[in-house]
């Protein structure tokens, strides 16, 4: 085991190793350890209470509320974004003109900062002075109170995390197109395949690892991704558009309770962990690699 | 590490020359605040630790801008809890019970040494120091202090037939006058509404303005009590309900905190409830005549006092302790409260501070500048309680809920009630 190999291996490995332990493996053990004790504070020693941090969640209609909001808002945003990526790519990889700007036009969302678009984006959707309602009032309708009307605030919310990661899956998709061999496309023709029957058959077949990885990628960021609320809605109205990791933050910064921010965390970490495990050992055997 | 911090905080350059030159008997102090209705007010503070460096050569402060209320507390506490100096901060005045319950935080009346200080302790308004004060001492001292006002541009009460010197000052008043102040265009949609109460952001803080009108007070001293399913306290939510759909002078549903200055700006709305934090860039933006005045009352006129004070940390040496001191005693004299209050809108923290000649002259030339501290007298506290941001976020929904029509104002208010009376039976 220790033969010179070996060790000088481990000794490569070692600075990877040890940021990823320190950095994430060990905080993921205190965070389980930490969701099964409480304190009355921050200073006073705490104590073991078993499941009883995970009776309160279950308990919790806000917990109830931020999942159901969450399932919502992967459903809304991962399938719509990847479409239109794909859409984006195959547009801006045929022969047109002017495709490296149109390349950058599609890229601009994603270079710009969450924070920075988010302030862009509540001034849009702003009731009175906002582009879109202004705009909508130009053909006569009655623009909706985007952010603050309970039924349509996390859907607001959608529509512009849609619009921020599209482009960026772009990149991926337009960089596996541009791998594909030509003659396939040629053969196809010269058998008088229409357009959307070599999509089907070929483009799209040949991009599902590209799909696997950034579908992996988009169902992580509906999770991961929070930044927006802090800007536009908060989590409000009365926690309509309130996400797990927004509720996390606010169970720990401003309620001051790491420990049921670490309850909330670990049902989190746990749900991404069976979300990828889903992914990686069902649809990966459906995947054609070449 | 302290190093580092002190490369990237944003106290400038004056600062590092400072610290370049200092003996080395100096003390540090490093220092977060808040800034919660943006404008330059970075600058201004900025301006004031350069002031105050020069005066003490011996003592550095490192004064970093941490967002608002919120991250500013976040990012205090996780200073002291890495261990790393931060001796004093700037945070919101209701953060005092979760500080004392961390124990973060030391009384200020055991930093006092000499009768001068003991004077300068007592030389606040006394409706700024209820939310620094618990178990008889004074834990917070006021800074960035703010009562809600109201806006509104004199312009269109002219153009509405309304005395535009005569805005108004009960709950009818507001509800008919704002009537005269709608326009719609011809297919009915509303070019411009009568008023503008903000409900995301701080809805509990205007909230309290209207409980305090209708005679309520959301909780007890101690922060041990909520009284939010209250009769007064619910026909308050009531009212604010009504104007949206009763009255239909201000949008249902939602108004957002954030945007509201620039509807107020852009003559969308002719009266906005907002932070006195907003007078000067109002002021400086304005394209239009606009007034200040204290909020209408019901039974009485009312608003809760907001905004951040000092705190000294536990977490520090005598000798840090004494600079911060020092430091905070500079920061809310009479003549750094009146040149903060000019340049920002904030109200001067003392009745010294509005006899100085900064203030005197100011408030001659632009008497909006004093309705802040006219409005003193009305004020209350703001909801501050063990659990506050729990406590809070109840309240907050519950309004919210009520606001958009998925509970009425008296379900949402039980709730919030019995859930915050059930996270609250511990103290």
């Amino acid at each position: 085991m220790f033969s010179r190999f070996n060790l000088k291996a481990w000794l490569l490995l070692l600075p990877a190793l040890s940021f990823l332990i320190a950095f994430t493996h060990w905080p993921t053990l205190k965070t389980i350890w930490r969701s099964f004790t409480w304190a009355k504070s921050d200073v006073a020693p705490s104590q073991f209470v078993g499941v009883e941090n995970y009776q309160i969640l279950v308990d919790d209609p806000i917990f109830w509320k931020v999942i159901e909001n969450n399932f919502w808002y992967a459903l809304g945003t991962v399938p719509t974004s990847i479409a239109l990526a794909i859409i984006m790519a195959l547009w801006v990889n045929s022969k047109i003109h002017c495709t490296s700007l149109l390349r950058l036009a599609f890229f601009t969302p994603t270079i710009l900062p969450m924070i920075t678009v988010a302030n862009i984006w509540l001034f849009f959707y702003s009731p009175n002075i906002g582009l879109f309602n202004q705009l909508l009032g130009l053909v006569g309708i009655e623009g909706p109170n985007w952010l603050g009307d309970p039924d349509i605030a996390l859907s607001s919310l959608m529509v512009m995390t849609v619009w921020k990661e599209a482009g960026f899956f772009m990149i991926f998709y337009l960089a596996a197109l541009q791998t594909l061999s030509p003659d396939l496309f040629d053969a196809a023709k010269l058998e008088g395949a229409s357009t959307w029957r070599i999509f089907r058959k070929i483009t799209f077949p040949l991009l599902m690892p590209t799909t696997l990885f950034v579908l992996i990628n988009a169902i992580l960021n509906a999770f991961k991704l929070v930044d927006h609320l802090f800007i536009l809605t908060k989590g409000g109205p009365n926690n309509e558009s309130n996400l797990l990791l927004y509720y996390i933050y606010e169970t720990a910064f401003s309620f001051l309770d790491s420990y049921y921010a670490a309850t909330l965390t670990v049902v989190m970490l746990a749900t991404l962990a069976l979300i990828a495990l889903v992914q990686i050992f069902v649809l990966d055997r459906r995947i054609h690699y070449r | 590490m302290k190093k580092l911090t002190k490369c990237l905080s944003t106290v400038g350059i004056a600062s590092i020359l400072g610290l370049s030159s200092a003996a080395s008997a100096a003390t540090d102090l490093t220092m977060y605040y808040p800034v919660a209705v943006g404008g330059s007010l970075t600058k201004v503070v900025d301006g004031m630790v350069d002031k105050f460096e020069a005066e003490n050569p011996d003592i550095n402060v490192n004064a970093i801008y941490a967002g608002n209320y919120n991250d500013a507390r976040v990012k205090a506490l996780a200073a002291l809890q890495s261990g790393s100096p931060a001796q004093l901060s700037v945070m919101f005045s209701i953060d005092i019970h979760a500080l004392r319950n961390l124990e973060a935080i030391v009384a200020f009346d055991d930093l006092v040494s000499n009768d001068s200080e003991k004077k300068w302790l007592n030389s606040f308004y006394p409706a700024l120091m209820e939310n620094g004060k618990a178990d008889g001492k004074t834990w917070g001292i006021p800074f960035q202090r703010s009562t809600i006002v109201m806006y509104y541009n004199k312009d269109m009460f002219r153009a509405a037939g309304l005395d535009p010197e005569k805005p108004p000052t009960t709950w009818e008043e507001f509800a008919s006058m704002g009537k005269k102040l709608v326009k719609k265009d011809s297919n009915g949609a509303v070019q411009q509404w009568g008023a503008m109460i903000p409900s995301t952001g701080y809805p509990y803080w205007m909230f309290g303005a209207l409980t305090k009108q209708n005679s309520e007070v959301l909780m007890n001293q101690e922060g041990t009590e909520t009284y939010f399913d209250k009769p007064g306290v619910v026909a308050a939510l009531e009212y604010w309900q009504d104007l949206g759909n009763k009255h239909g002078i201000m949008p249902k549903g939602m108004i957002e905190w954030g945007t509201l200055r620039q509807n107020f700006l852009d003559q969308k709305t002719a009266i906005m409830w907002h932070s006195t934090g907003n007078l000067t860039t109002v002021k400086n933006k304005a394209s239009f005549d606009f007034g200040v005045a204290k909020l209408p009352g019901n039974k009485e006129l009312g608003s809760p006092t907001g905004g951040g004070n000092f705190y000294i940390f536990k977490k520090s040496s005598a000798e840090e302790k004494k600079a911060a001191f020092k430091f905070v005693k500079f920061m809310t004299s009479s003549e750094q409260s009146a040149h903060w209050s000019k340049s920002t809108g904030y109200m001067g923290v003392g009745p010294g501070a509005y006899e100085t000649e900064t203030l005197k002259a100011y408030v001659k030339t632009f008497p909006p500048a004093a309705v802040a501290r006219d409005q003193l007298t009305h004020a209350t506290a703001e909801l501050s309680t063990h659990e506050a941001g729990r406590v809070r976020k109840y309240l907050d929904d519950a309004i919210q809920a009520a606001l958009t029509g998925q509970l009425s104002a008296k379900e949402a208010l039980t709730d919030a009630q019995k859930q915050a009376k059930s996270i609250l039976r511990r103290y």
